[in-house]
């Protein structure tokens, strides 16, 4: 097992004035592993992908990301161009709403080369190889790559967002709520692929949900928030077969059975 | 392979004003390679429990859980979750009651999935899944379905092809013939006496008294707690 | 010459200004420097920001030529030229080689720049990332980290969509290497003639408030694929007037039978070639 954690957070505290965002979250990722954060709306859980992911700066706290150049260094201590390279090469992010994460204006496949581009690839028919081989793996026919995301499903839509995000083979993966505004039947097909990549490229990932039954297929552990604050931290299925926090028990009690 | 030192273990039921139901208290248990240790006793009297805290799927409040890991052991009680979702991939096998099927992924792979986890490849993990699934008798044609549509004998067999399929030393079994006919029955205690023969170390427990009967090499009596 | 204007219009305050700011985009090449754009007698659009660039850098013994689409004989270029003749009293030309100073909306003439002479482009929208980013405090951030690469993706759109780099004119380039600069709406089949110019090159925007330069001598590289490298427009025709096969040619239809003549959008330099030819 490698020894060091891919990101180690510390007191992360993030404050809206006198509201809390989200405080003192303490907590390591290790690679290949997958983190889910689940708790109600306002519980801080957005917040807190935030400020992980280096989009919302932190009152307090120190978020550390194992690059692969200098080892575990503090991400906010990042000059603004080493952020933006990050995110662009071994981060991604999967927002909720896939029109936030895509450049809707352009077709499916510049939407899928853009991070190449973004880093340096200048060959336009390699760059169209890789797009495709990309929409092929989120299981868009290759023959819409030229088509405007406009005209997509929103299954395809996020499934898109999630080949963007993938073709520079990021270490880390955040997501918002990934399967959130999808009938269910285009979030099973949804949580097979993600299973499946984060198996097969071994991503560590770190998914907002509010959604337990999607939290117990993706991730291996569970923090379950609640006001801000982490209250239970488990294995997922630990956490969910044996609640033991008082909020955690009326959250696991509280889901429908179908 | 499994030591169980003062183990204790009480449920808090916190939407229902608290009260605590202790399930068990100090209980010690030892397993060895090769055998097939029963848990029996009444309903309620932590059988389940037990199991599912040597699985890590359930905390226990005090006590240790040795779980032999590669040439070291783990203390499942208290190892970080990292630790014990490894132990799993490669150390122990859990055979729940029932089968938490994934949409969208077929049987076939359902039950190749643990092996592929510890990184066969694809054709021979497909291999073995597909000889166990054909001794539960699971007819091929539902092979490359996903089993969420089976019915609950069937989905009570892919789970346990599931357990079967991969060389985990340790398998924890939680009732698993619960749900099954005579010749499916027979057909597990089968493949749990092959494993015995392996030297693979089991934990079980069995409503059947036939099946018990037939597989424990030990049978560990739990009496229920009771409430303080 | 006309009386009771300060010379070339501008007082000599904002000419100062103007100075400033465009001594600062020729220290930094192709980067947009923010100047206080002053109401001038003519409305936006019509080149506003290349009026008052000339203003501030044209000297009583400058030669001014204006250009409009390449011609000397268009409306905005005759009354801008008429413009500096009245309030600056310079000396107007249509020759290339003879002018110092050269006022242009969308071409570069055919007819090679030359150290001392200096081109100032209007400029309608300065901003290249403008198209992708609608935030200016994000495309100045973009700016500043060099951080371009998303430019390709409407390159890469064109190719997709027509099999080829379709954009035709304000086609991007990146000046000494560095910022990303739109060279105003000129062809980009002039984009060559600007890498390595020995002219000093000045782009003003006035509605937008903003002036670059490209000093001479300075390299401008048009972005590209390697796959797919920049390439400048081809005719089959020659100019119908003075024959050249090397200008950019212009279309005119010439009657209702859908008859059309191509001739070179330089109107000095075909002039200057059918002169030639004449003798």
């Amino acid at each position: 097992m490698n020894d060091h954690p891919l990101l180690r957070v510390n007191g992360l505290t993030h404050m809206y004035g006198a509201r809390v965002g989200c405080r003192d979250v303490s907590f390591e990722l290790w690679p290949g592993e997958v983190i889910g954060i689940v708790g109600e709306s306002g519980s801080g859980k957005s917040t807190l992908l935030s400020c992980l992911s280096t989009r919302q700066r932190p009152t307090a706290g120190v978020v550390e990301y194992d690059t692969t150049d200098q080892g575990l260094v503090d991400v906010y201590g990042l000059s603004e161009p080493r952020q933006r390279m990050l995110m662009r090469t071994d981060w991604g992010i999967v927002h909720q709403n896939p029109r936030d994460g895509l450049r809707m204006g352009v077709s499916a496949g510049a939407n899928v080369g853009e991070r190449l581009m973004a880093v340096g690839a200048r060959h336009y028919g390699r760059i169209r190889e890789q797009a495709g081989t990309w929409l092929d793996k989120v299981e868009i026919d290759p023959t819409r790559m030229d088509d405007q995301p406009a005209t997509f499903s929103g299954g395809m839509l996020q499934r898109l967002q999630i080949a963007r995000n993938l073709v520079t083979h990021p270490r880390l993966v955040f997501m918002d709520e990934p399967t959130g505004g999808l009938d269910v039947s285009v979030q099973a097909r949804l949580l097979d692929l993600l299973r499946r990549l984060v198996t097969d490229l071994g991503l560590s990932a770190i998914v907002v949900t509010h959604d337990l039954a999607v939290a117990r297929l993706l991730a291996h552990r569970l923090m379950v928030m609640k006001d801000g604050q982490v209250v239970e931290h488990g294995l997922t299925d630990q956490v969910l077969d044996d609640p033991h926090h008082p909020y955690t028990q009326l959250l696991v009690s509280s889901v429908l059975q179908p | 392979m499994i030591h169980v030192r003062d183990l204790s273990k009480t449920y808090v039921l916190h939407t229902q004003g608290g009260i605590s139901i202790p399930v068990f208290m100090g209980a010690q248990l030892s397993v060895q390679a090769g055998e097939c240790v029963t848990l029996h006793g009444p309903s309620g009297s932590g059988k389940s429990t037990l199991l599912r805290c040597l699985y890590g799927n359930c905390k226990a409040d005090a006590g240790a859980i040795m779980v032999r890991h590669g040439a070291a052991y783990v203390d499942v009680a208290t190892a970080q979750p990292r630790a014990i979702i490894d132990v799993r991939r490669r150390s122990m096998g859990y055979v729940s009651q029932f089968l938490r099927a994934i949409p969208r992924v077929s049987a076939l792979d359902v039950v190749a999935e643990p092996l592929r986890a510890t990184g066969t490849a694809m054709e021979p993990a497909r291999a073995r899944a597909a000889d166990l699934l054909a001794r539960l008798r699971i007819p091929e044609r539902l092979w490359h379905l996903a089993p969420a549509t089976f019915s609950g004998g069937e989905q009570q067999r892919v789970n346990i092809a599931r357990g079967f399929a991969s060389d985990h030393p340790i398998l924890l079994l939680d009732e698993p013939t619960a749900s099954l006919d005579a010749a499916n029955r027979a057909v597990v205690v089968q493949l749990i006496e092959e494993a015995k023969a392996r030297g693979v170390a089991l934990v079980g427990v069995f409503h059947d008294d036939e099946v018990r009967e037939a597989v424990s090499s030990r049978i560990v009596t739990m009496q229920p707690e009771v409430s303080a | 010459m006309s009386t009771g204007y300060n010379f070339a219009y501008l007082d000599e305050q904002t000419k100062r200004m103007l100075r400033r700011a465009i001594l600062k985009a020729v220290a930094i090449p192709g980067y947009q420097v923010p100047f206080g754009s002053r109401e001038m007698p003519l409305p936006y659009g019509w080149g506003t920001g290349g009026i008052q660039v000339t203003a501030a850098v044209i000297g009583a013994d400058d030669r001014l030529k204006v250009i409009d689409q390449g011609a000397d004989d268009t409306t905005n270029a005759v009354s801008i030229r008429r413009f500096f003749a009245r309030t600056a009293g310079v000396a107007t030309t249509e020759k290339t080689r003879e002018a110092t100073v050269i006022q242009t909306r969308h071409r570069i003439p055919e007819t090679p720049l030359s150290e001392g002479q200096i081109m100032v482009y209007q400029v309608p929208i300065p901003e290249p990332l403008r198209w992708l980013e609608p935030r200016e405090t994000e495309t100045r951030k973009m700016h500043a980290l060099a951080d371009y690469g998303a430019m390709h993706v409407k390159l890469y759109e064109d190719i997709a969509r027509f099999g080829h780099i379709a954009t035709t004119y304000d086609y991007p380039v990146l000046v000494g290497g560095r910022y990303l600069m739109r060279p105003s709406p000129i062809p980009k089949f002039d984009n060559p003639k600007m890498d390595n110019s020995p002219a000093l090159q000045l782009f003003g925007a006035g509605r937008e408030k903003r002036i670059y330069a490209v000093p001479p001598y300075t390299s401008v590289k048009s972005l590209d694929f390697e796959d797919h490298p920049f390439e400048v427009q081809r005719w089959d025709q020659a100019c119908a007037l003075c024959g050249s096969t090397e200008s950019f040619l212009d279309e005119v239809v010439t009657d209702d039978q859908g008859g059309r003549m191509y001739v070179c959008s330089d109107s000095d330099y075909c002039g200057e070639r059918r002169q030639e030819q004449g003798q």
